[in-house]
């Protein structure tokens, strides 16, 4: 589903990625780790087309995220590490995601009621006046809702409880057939129940790449 | 298409709900009011009167402070998305680049828009209720031209929010442009023609290329066709074409300008990284 081949990003003359060539398959459910500035969120930036390799490429199902980025983000659902400041209403950003996306509000709500999240009471509220842990329940059920096959998490679990961690852990086991899930974590305990490969980054290069 | 009106509408939908819209529309809204109260409209000064001369006074004003006001609030749209991560989250759905950075030069521009024109709506039916003669000819004339110069502020600051990383480089460049284009009104031109080592009509091409200096003249050139009050760059404009070719061109030039900047902003966008 994914393969990177070569990817090699520069900026000015850091090199962030050096020469990186591996394979995320249907099933795959992988813990991207490594210190900070290994080159793991450079990867996931390249995988969802933000980035121009400066050599290299990256191919999701066979076609590129840039040249074709529409396609390959039909098959993609995002979580980043720290929820974005979006200043649209609840409301307002589900109807983007509904129509630009063509997820179901309906679904959001229900994967929301799922994390104990009641959207409803907030609809008309702005996203970044919500709580810390209630933007990344919000972004999760948007991430499941999507029903993609790839899922991409960078850091999910930084801003949730436990029983919020339980809610996510069980939600995602009931969705992770036929998929690649792909964890950014510095936490493999936080995971390792969901995971069956490990990939350590270390400036730039994976270091070591595991399957269990 | 419909991703493209649901980005305008979203933008235009969260600027309203901005503080910097609040006193953005208070400024010009509140000039209007203030001239209102001052009794502008009673008053008679180089031969303009009533809703003339008030409308004359708003358009002088607004030369100088709604390009900036236009720069620094929308130069920061998408770099300071860029900045805050806000586009890396919003760009990871399946929405072209096009329909979202187009969407949000639409959203933004009604938004920059929309409160100056009202303002000088709401001086007119204050006027007309008061029985005030309504200049219709000015009207159209500062609509349009309110309308240009939104363009071209609008177009140069999306251009500088798509190759800019940090909004405050973006308010930097942004405040930077605005004083140069305002030197280049008088003091610039000036100096350049004491100094006389350039010829006039590179002088003049200067002053005709500045979208500010063109707005300027354009918006006093009805009320005085000797320019008396506008100095010799206005005279040497006037001199060498009719004053109607004069007002197409400082309608159409500016809009112009705003496009192409717009576009070569939509370019850098869609080649550079995203994030």
């Amino acid at each position: 589903m994914i393969k990177i081949s070569n990817l090699t990003k520069k900026f000015a003359s850091n090199i962030s990625l050096n020469n990186v060539s591996c394979e995320f398959n249907r099933n795959d459910s992988i813990a991207l780790m490594g210190a900070n500035g290994a080159g793991k969120t450079t990867l996931v930036r390249s995988i969802m087309g933000y980035y121009h390799p400066t050599s290299g490429e990256v191919l999701i199902n066979g076609l590129n995220p840039i040249k074709n980025r529409l396609n390959v983000l039909e098959h993609i659902s995002f979580v980043p590490q720290l929820p974005p400041p979006i200043k649209l209403s609840i409301e307002e950003l589900l109807k983007y995601i509904e129509i630009g996306a063509r997820v179901d509000k309906e679904l959001v709500k229900h994967y929301a009621n799922e994390m104990k999240l009641d959207i409803n009471m907030n609809m008309n509220k702005s996203f970044f006046k919500l709580s810390g842990g209630m933007k990344q329940k919000l972004l999760i059920a948007i991430s499941l809702a999507k029903k993609n096959d790839i899922i991409i998490y960078d850091e999910p679990t930084a801003n949730l409880d436990p029983k919020a961690r339980d809610d996510f852990y069980r939600l995602l086991k009931q969705n992770e057939e036929e998929k690649v899930l792909l964890f950014v974590t510095h936490r493999l305990e936080e995971v390792q129940d969901l995971v069956n490969r490990q990939i350590y980054m270390d400036l730039g290069e994976i270091v070591s790449d595991e399957r269990f | 298409m419909k991703n493209l009106y649901l980005i305008a509408y979203l933008d235009l939908k969260e600027s309203l709900r901005s503080k910097w819209f609040l006193v953005y529309s208070l400024v010009f809204g509140g000039l209007i009011a203030l001239f209102f109260i001052a009794g502008v409209t009673e008053s008679q000064v180089m031969g303009f009167s009533g809703l003339s001369r008030l409308l004359l006074m708003y358009i002088q004003i607004t030369i100088v402070i709604l390009p900036i006001f236009i720069l620094i609030t929308t130069v920061r749209s998408i770099s300071g998305d860029r900045d805050s991560h806000v586009l890396e989250y919003m760009l990871s759905f399946p929405i072209s680049l096009k329909q979202y950075y187009w969407g949000k030069v639409i959203g933004r521009f009604i938004t920059v828009f929309l409160p100056v024109f009202f303002a000088m709506l709401i001086a007119i039916i204050y006027g007309a209720t008061k029985s005030v003669a309504i200049p219709w000819n000015i009207f159209f004339l500062y609509t349009g031209l309110l309308f240009a110069i939104s363009s071209a502020f609008l177009g140069i600051a999306f251009f500088i929010s798509s190759f800019v990383k940090s909004s405050e480089v973006a308010l930097g460049i942004a405040f930077f442009i605005w004083i140069f284009l305002l030197a280049f009104i008088d003091i610039g031109l000036i100096a350049l023609m004491m100094q006389e080592r350039m010829s006039t009509e590179l002088i003049i091409f200067i002053s005709m290329i500045n979208p500010m200096e063109i707005f300027r003249v354009a918006a006093i050139s009805l009320f005085d066709p000797q320019l008396t009050v506008m100095g010799p760059v206005a005279f040497y404009i006037l001199d060498s074409m009719s004053q109607t070719v004069f007002v197409l061109i400082s309608i159409g030039y500016p809009v112009v300008l705003g496009l192409i900047f717009a576009f070569l902003g939509y370019k850098i966008f869609e080649k550079k990284d995203l994030v």
